[in-house]
């Protein structure tokens, strides 16, 4: 048997083994006391977290001598996917030992000079210079990110919810497909669901366009030639997006609210008060309205950096054959501004699309829709979920639908990112 | 459609009438527009001037205005305890993230590994999970390692969910960096950490403001997370008190909120105003087409 097979097998059996049989005393005794320590205090936790993430937990809260006992389901959950998380490390961690000690078997049989430590150490953190320092990100991508996603999928295939499956008080169980079947057939949950879903969509839609074109719209008025004091009203007509949007949202709710100054205006003048957010068609136009508020000028800066920086002699060679300045503003200016503002379209509709904010702060999603499970005339998707998951611990059907939502924009953002710089100029390995 | 002057740059034939004319209905759009932009903003700062509890005053400016409110915000409420705990909160979020944001970025933007294609794709989806149910997840987690209703816990939550978003912006900024710098510096004998230092970060400052400056201004305007993370009230943020002067049925604080808004607003709209420049460059350099 070669050496170099001999070394991987023998780290194949036990963590290190294959270091000594190289000769390398400190990296085997590391590997094996390694070894030896998840041995001995893990397994009973990997054991207990493994149980808890197939069953969810025996018990529900019980009292035995006036002490609280019983199993948590959805603690047991995110135990279970921690475990699995830190077992496919220790994986890592074993095919690194074992790769080490084959490595290293070779250059022995190839007649090199053995390493010293500190001269494996250098080697170490030069070859792999990249993941030393990806370490934390991978850490907090993967315990803020990525754990809470496995979270939200495991969740959309239990019973999570009110009010009979809500921990500790009662367990939870694994129940298939049946959250996705109940979405499609049960009558209420279809038609809340596809309800909401047309009017998010149509918000997304409406919202981009609307604040496109008032981007576009003060960025032509603020550039135009002859206007005076042109960093004023720019900086003007900046405030509201500079200005903490929560805020302005909170404020803009009270202004539209029935005894609101908006009113107060109308009353002063001897028109009756208008329900401008308790009225469903009202409620929605307000928003778009705030939205435009909010949102346009983001696109009017900018569309200004694109106006200024459209070449001069573009409009020169255009006075040379004769155009007219109509001609100039529809074959040069807008194709300019469309043709570096396309990517943005997409961005802001993804963006909008989870406009949580916008809705939540302004109206609560309200007014209430008595066709609707838990969701009101102007809820999208985002609010919908957030409503189910915190005010009415529906998290299993929250599940479902932040999955199908997370395929929606998830679709449609990849397709403009692909198209980005960033990632064309990316030589893939 | 209305055809804007942008296209007038020549002296055309019309007569000065009309061009008269359309100057003043420009003005006139301008300072419609205007007064549309500030109506708000001035009735929230007579607001905060109104004597009383009540915001619906029947005229922008008060009668009789005074700054009772912003004295109550120092001495009935714990304004100054939220304003230290949320710079402090911004402060340390926007250390960490920019470090977290450019050395990731450095990394996918300058080596090549195994995994690459891989990380940089999943960093692109994660960051697009709708995260509400993630909370619960989060939550959960922070008490496993007894986080919760802290503010390092609240940070790291920040810190560690900006990455995947960022590091993408930053990432494409640094590839426009070109590569011979980096040569040029390795063979005057220079390591992988020094030419970040020394080269990629002091060029690259335009889009580190960026992201500094967003993720210093996130916790002012963040009510959701804190309010899940922080349970007592002397570790609240500013977002969070404000949320809940006036939402809920029994909180009708609304000359106090506005008080405070404008305490939280001014500094944050200046400081956006001033870094403008930036703003434009950092939403640029993600999204712009080759």
């Amino acid at each position: 048997m070669k050496k170099s097979t001999k070394a991987a097998l023998l780290s194949t059996v036990f963590m290190g083994l294959g270091q000594f049989y190289n000769r390398e005393i400190i990296k085997g005794i590391i590997f094996s006391a390694f070894e030896l320590i998840i041995l001995i205090f893990t397994i009973p936790y990997f054991k207990h977290s493994i149980w808890g993430l197939i069953t969810l937990g025996e018990k529900p809260l019980h009292f035995v001598n006036g002490i609280a006992q019983g199993d948590h389901s959805i603690i047991l959950l995110i135990q279970g996917i921690i475990s699995l998380l830190l077992i496919g490390l220790l994986i890592v961690i074993y095919i690194i030992n074992i790769k080490d000690a084959k490595n290293t078997a070779e250059l022995i049989e190839r007649g090199e000079e053995r390493r010293t430590f500190k001269e494996f150490l250098k080697y170490v953190w030069d070859k792999y210079f990249p993941m030393f320092m990806l370490t934390p990100t991978i850490l907090a991508v993967t315990f803020v990110t990525l754990l809470p996603i496995i979270f939200t999928f495991c969740i959309a295939f239990t019973n999570y919810s009110s009010p009979y499956h809500l921990p500790p008080r009662s367990l939870v169980d694994w129940v298939g497909l049946k959250n996705f079947r109940n979405l499609v057939k049960l009558k209420i949950w279809s038609s809340t669901f596809f309800g909401v879903a047309k009017w998010t969509v149509v918000w997304a839609v409406l919202a981009t366009i609307t604040t496109y074109f008032g981007g576009l719209f003060l960025a032509l008025l603020t550039n135009a030639k002859g206007i005076k004091f042109k960093r004023v009203w720019r900086s003007i007509f900046i405030l509201p997006y500079a200005i903490p949007g929560f805020l302005s949202l909170l404020v803009m709710r009270l202004m539209f609210s029935g005894p609101g100054p908006i009113n107060n205006l109308l009353v002063k003048f001897d028109i009756a008060r208008i329900s401008w957010l308790t009225d469903p068609t009202l409620a929605k136009i307000v928003i778009l309205l705030v939205n435009m508020w909010l949102g346009s000028p983001y696109f009017m800066v900018l569309m200004s950096g694109i106006l200024t920086n459209i070449p001069k002699d573009l409009y020169e060679a255009a006075d040379i054959d004769g155009a007219t300045n109509r001609q100039k503003f529809y074959k040069i200016t807008l194709p300019m501004i469309f043709y570096q503002t396309a990517p943005y379209l997409i961005l802001s509709f993804a963006y909008n699309f989870n406009n949580f904010n916008n809705i939540y702060l302004l109206t609560d999603g309200g007014p209430v829709n008595p066709a609707y499970k838990y969701a009101g005339h102007t809820d999208i998707l985002v609010s919908w979920i957030y409503k189910l998951t915190l005010n009415q611990n529906q998290f299993h059907m929250a599940a479902v639908i932040s999955i199908i939502i997370f395929f929606i924009v998830a679709s449609i953002s990849s397709y403009s990112f692909v198209k980005t710089k960033s990632f064309k100029e990316e030589d893939m390995i | 459609m209305i055809v804007l002057p942008v296209e007038k740059n020549t002296a055309d034939n019309r007569s000065k009438l009309s061009k008269y004319l359309s100057k003043i209905v420009l003005y006139a759009v301008l300072l419609f527009l205007s007064f549309i932009v500030l109506a708000p903003v001035v009735w929230i700062i007579g607001s905060s001037l109104n004597p009383g509890n009540s915001l619906y005053g029947s005229t922008l400016i008060p009668k009789n205005p005074t700054l009772i409110h912003y004295k109550e915000l120092f001495t009935k409420t714990n304004f100054v305890r939220w304003y230290l705990n949320t710079l402090k909160i911004a402060t340390i979020n926007m250390i960490l993230s920019v470090i977290f944001t450019t050395i990731t970025a450095y990394v996918f933007s300058r080596f090549k590994f195994k995994g690459k294609k891989v990380g940089l794709v999943s960093m692109l989806i994660l960051q697009m999970f709708p995260s509400f149910l993630s909370m619960t997840a989060i939550y959960v987690l922070l008490m496993q390692i007894g986080l919760l209703n802290t503010h390092l816990g609240l940070i790291l939550v920040y810190a560690g969910g900006q990455i995947p978003y960022n590091a993408w912006l930053v990432k494409g900024y640094f590839d426009g960096i070109p590569k011979s710098l980096d040569e040029a510096a390795r063979i005057d004998g220079a390591s992988n950490l020094t030419i970040f230092r020394k080269i990629i970060l002091p060029v690259a400052k335009p889009i580190i403001t960026f992201i500094a400056l967003t993720q210093f201004t996130a916790p002012w305007m963040d009510y959701i997370l804190p309010r899940l993370i922080l349970r007592s009230a002397d570790k609240k943020t500013l977002a969070m008190a404000l949320y809940e002067m006036v939402t809920g049925q029994q909180n009708t604080k609304f000359t106090l909120f506005a008080a405070g808004s404008i305490l939280v607003a001014i500094p944050i709209t200046l400081l956006f105003i001033y870094l403008q420049k930036h703003i434009v460059e950092g939403l640029s350099a993600g999204a712009t087409k080759s």
